[in-house]
């Protein structure tokens, strides 16, 4: 299996193997951070744009810490609000972007599609670290990666996925990473924040719509809370936060009625006693740490097999972009 | 000049095989593989002037939409300002003049600067020449305002057009509600949001006993609902698209193959060319208004032509105006569709021609008259288009079926000397000469 792609806009249209390739990939980062000087120069010299338009911490920090790591030049820009109220267009952005010389865009952004327009309009690769409520696929991947390391192998496994799901980039990254690798997911959340198709029946392939959230727990293997934005309540989708925690929220009484060993995730940052107990968020089966750190594996894996791809397909048979052991990532 | 033994429909859909004059002048042309048809009628379209130059203006608009085989068309009142006084309808009865292009007939605002609250001067808007009143681009959502408009239209003797659109539902939707927004990630636009619009204005309709025209009706059930208007007796009308009657939600995913196509071509997706108002909608829908088309339900096609300057649609798709441009490839589009079985040519001339007319409360344009090669191939690129708007998804595809030659009120106002040169009479005897 050798790396194809050019840009990682979303993992749905992803096979198995190139799943498999970045995870495994992502383990020899794994190493990599663990050693004392978290840092090899397979990216010395190349240049990597964050560009954030949606304000985030966490995500932005991950991708900067992995860019790092790799010895990359990184720039940050952030920008907010929508561009027709800055005035100047997405599309001006990075045509300045692309003549600034970036080889590899990050893009944070609020409108569903927004990197696939860029994509569409640059030499350079494009990572989508989020994109409206579509696709987060650096998400998926290291919640995937998270859950090999908590369950083994995922062929059948039952991941429930709790929340909004109609305002979602990670649930739907979530659906595209872990279904190829094998297991179900069941999503569960107000009938106001799932999409009506879904509820409706017409699903994405090894994906089913449970709305009672204590069935949806029974029998999962993991669960997956999602963030409950406030503006939802404040637009009309749910009564009150009181009621979404007794409803649907993962709380203390419920996450005791889990099977033992059952991991429960959570892509930050999370809402305390909203949609998660903060007994829970900090307790036994939390792994939300264990995905902090995956984050970064998994953002330095997918950098380093977009920057070294163009060099194996210079040289036939060059292993560059096979997946790299610890001892071949140069130390 | 004067085809001959061509293929002719006449604006009832009516087939004969004759010879047809058109305009002056005794050429005479080989008819055999050409269709005549009588001038088409579009009785929705955007030209964009005043106020939006760069998009559209009246001469470019004019000039596309004969082209398109259109020699009448209606400019909708949504422009800067709005179309709300006599002096500016007789602004663009005069430009639409001096384009020398179709016909271009002059839609009034409802309301005052399409605001929907206060009813503009109709009977004088008709006076300067308002051939029908719409606030398009937005409903009036007031009830008690539409009831108004309906029943004081009836003074000034046009009909009112509607855009049946309840924005509560609709809210800041940009693609079709279903299980391919759901996908996405875009914020929908349920059928109901329509459905919901043409009921609420069927029931004014009735009450005010006034004539009704809905604009663009997308889904099988506002379809149904206007089946059932009609059964009833209700003066109501509806046209659709003729991208409603080609393209589905999956367009917005990136699928370029039409309903009746296989799925083979691909695009990218969130392309903001697909983008439009009311959304492309699912399959079932676009074969539900074609049997509307062919049973009579619906009384017109329109192709609600919606340029845009570039900068509008090269932004994000939730940021991205609504509209499709389709002067252009209205006619090819549908062409294809009757050669793919989806519905036979008569209906669709009828919606092309007395069909629009007939809401319109005229008679068809006895001289106008429109001459197509429906085998003639050609390639969707800017260049090709004469609208100002190349903000359309099929731009890059192949489509099959160019107009010839146009003429309005029995002048030749457009040929393409070109497909004609080989069909001179003559022409062929003279070659054979040597």
């Amino acid at each position: 299996m050798r790396w194809q792609r050019r840009h990682v806009l979303s993992t749905e249209d992803w096979s198995r193997d190139e799943i498999e390739l970045v995870l495994e990939q992502a383990t020899a980062m794994l190493e990599v951070l663990a050693r004392p000087i978290r840092r090899t120069p397979a990216l010395r010299g190349r240049t990597v744009v964050l560009f954030f338009a949606e304000a985030s911490t966490r995500t932005r920090m991950s991708f900067e810490l992995a860019a790092k790591s790799l010895s990359a030049d990184t720039s940050i820009i952030t920008a907010s609000g929508s561009s027709v109220e800055k005035g100047e267009t997405l599309y001006d952005t990075v045509r300045t972007l692309q003549a600034l010389g970036a080889e590899i865009i990050v893009l944070r952004h609020s409108a569903s599609g927004a990197p696939y327009f860029v994509a569409e309009r640059v030499s350079a690769s494009v990572i989508n670290a989020g994109d409206g409520w579509h696709a987060h696929p650096t998400q998926g991947l290291l919640d995937a990666l998270t859950l090999r390391g908590a369950l083994g192998d995922l062929d059948g496994k039952r991941v429930a996925i709790v929340g909004d799901i109609l305002h979602s980039r990670v649930a739907r990254s979530d659906v595209h990473t872990l279904v190829p690798l094998g297991a179900r997911v069941v999503l569960c959340g107000p009938p106001t924040l799932v999409p009506s198709a879904w509820r409706g029946g017409s699903v994405p392939d090894g994906v089913a719509y449970e709305p009672d959230v204590d069935r949806a727990l029974a029998d999962a293997d993991a669960v997956i809370a999602l963030r409950l934005q406030r503006e939802r309540q404040e637009a009309g989708l749910l009564p009150s936060l009181r009621e979404y925690r007794s409803t649907w929220g993962i709380t203390e009484e419920r996450a005791a009625r889990l099977r033992p060993g059952v991991p429960i995730l959570h892509p930050g940052p999370m809402n305390e006693g909203v949609e998660i107990d903060a007994s829970v968020a900090h307790g036994p089966r939390s792994l939300v740490e264990r995905q902090v750190t995956n984050g970064v594996a998994v953002r330095m894996a997918l950098l380093y097999l977009l920057a070294t791809a163009g060099a194996g397909t210079e040289q036939a048979g060059d292993a560059a972009a096979s997946p790299a052991s610890p001892a071949e990532v140069p130390a | 000049m004067i085809v001959e033994r061509v293929r002719s429909i006449d604006p009832e859909g009516h087939e004969s095989a004759r010879d047809v004059r058109l305009g002056d002048g005794d050429e005479r042309v080989d008819g055999r593989g050409l269709v005549a048809l009588p001038g088409l009628v579009d009785l929705h379209a955007h030209l964009r002037e005043p106020g939006f130059e760069e998009s559209e203006t009246v001469a470019t608009g004019a000039r596309a939409a004969l082209r398109g085989g259109f020699t009448a068309v209606c400019a909708m009142a949504n422009t800067v300002p709005a179309i709300d006084a006599p002096g500016l309808v007789a602004e663009l009865v005069a430009r639409g003049h001096a384009a020398r292009g179709a016909r271009v007939l002059p839609v009034a605002a409802i309301t005052r600067g399409r605001k929907g609250k206060e009813l503009a001067d109709l009977v004088e808007l008709a006076r300067a020449g308002a051939v029908a009143f719409s606030d398009d681009g937005d409903p009036v959502e007031d009830a008690h305002v539409f009831r108004m408009a309906l029943e004081y239209g009836r003074s000034a003797g046009r009909p009112i057009l509607e855009h049946p659109q309840d924005r509560s539902l609709s809210r800041r939707g940009v693609m079709h509600e279903g299980r391919v927004s759901a996908d996405l990630g875009l914020a929908g636009i349920p059928a109901a949001a329509e459905e919901a619009a043409v009921a609420r204005d069927l029931a004014v309709a009735r009450l005010a006993g006034a004539r009704l025209h809905l604009q663009h009706v997308s889904t099988a059930g506002a379809l149904e609902l206007v089946r059932a208007a009609k059964r009833d007796g209700l003066a109501v009308t509806c046209e659709v698209t003729p991208h409603h009657l080609s393209m589905t939600d999956a367009w917005v995913a990136g699928s370029r193959a039409f309903v009746w196509e296989d799925e083979s071509s691909t695009g990218v997706p969130y392309d903001s060319t697909t983008k439009v108002n009311p959304p492309l909608r699912t399959e079932a829908d676009v074969r539900a208004l074609w049997s509307g088309l062919v049973d009579g339900t619906i009384d017109a096609i329109a192709t609600d032509h919606a340029p845009h300057a570039s900068i509008r649609k090269e932004v994000e798709y939730a940021e991205a105006a609504f509209g499709i441009s389709g002067l252009d490839t209205a006619l090819a589009v549908l062409l294809m569709a009757v050669q793919a079985g989806m519905g036979d040519i008569g209906s669709v001339v009828r919606a092309l021609a007395s069909g629009p007319a007939r809401v319109l409360g005229i008679a068809p344009y006895a001289d106008d008259a429109v001459l197509v090669d429906p085998t003639a191939e050609w390639i969707v690129g800017a260049d090709a288009l004469a609208s100002k708007g190349k903000n359309t998804p099929l731009l890059g595809r192949r489509l099959r079926g160019r107009v010839v030659a146009a003429v309005v009120g029995g002048e030749v106002r457009y040929r393409d000397d070109g497909a004609l040169k080989g069909r001179r009479r003559g022409h062929a005897e003279a070659i054979a000469r040597g």
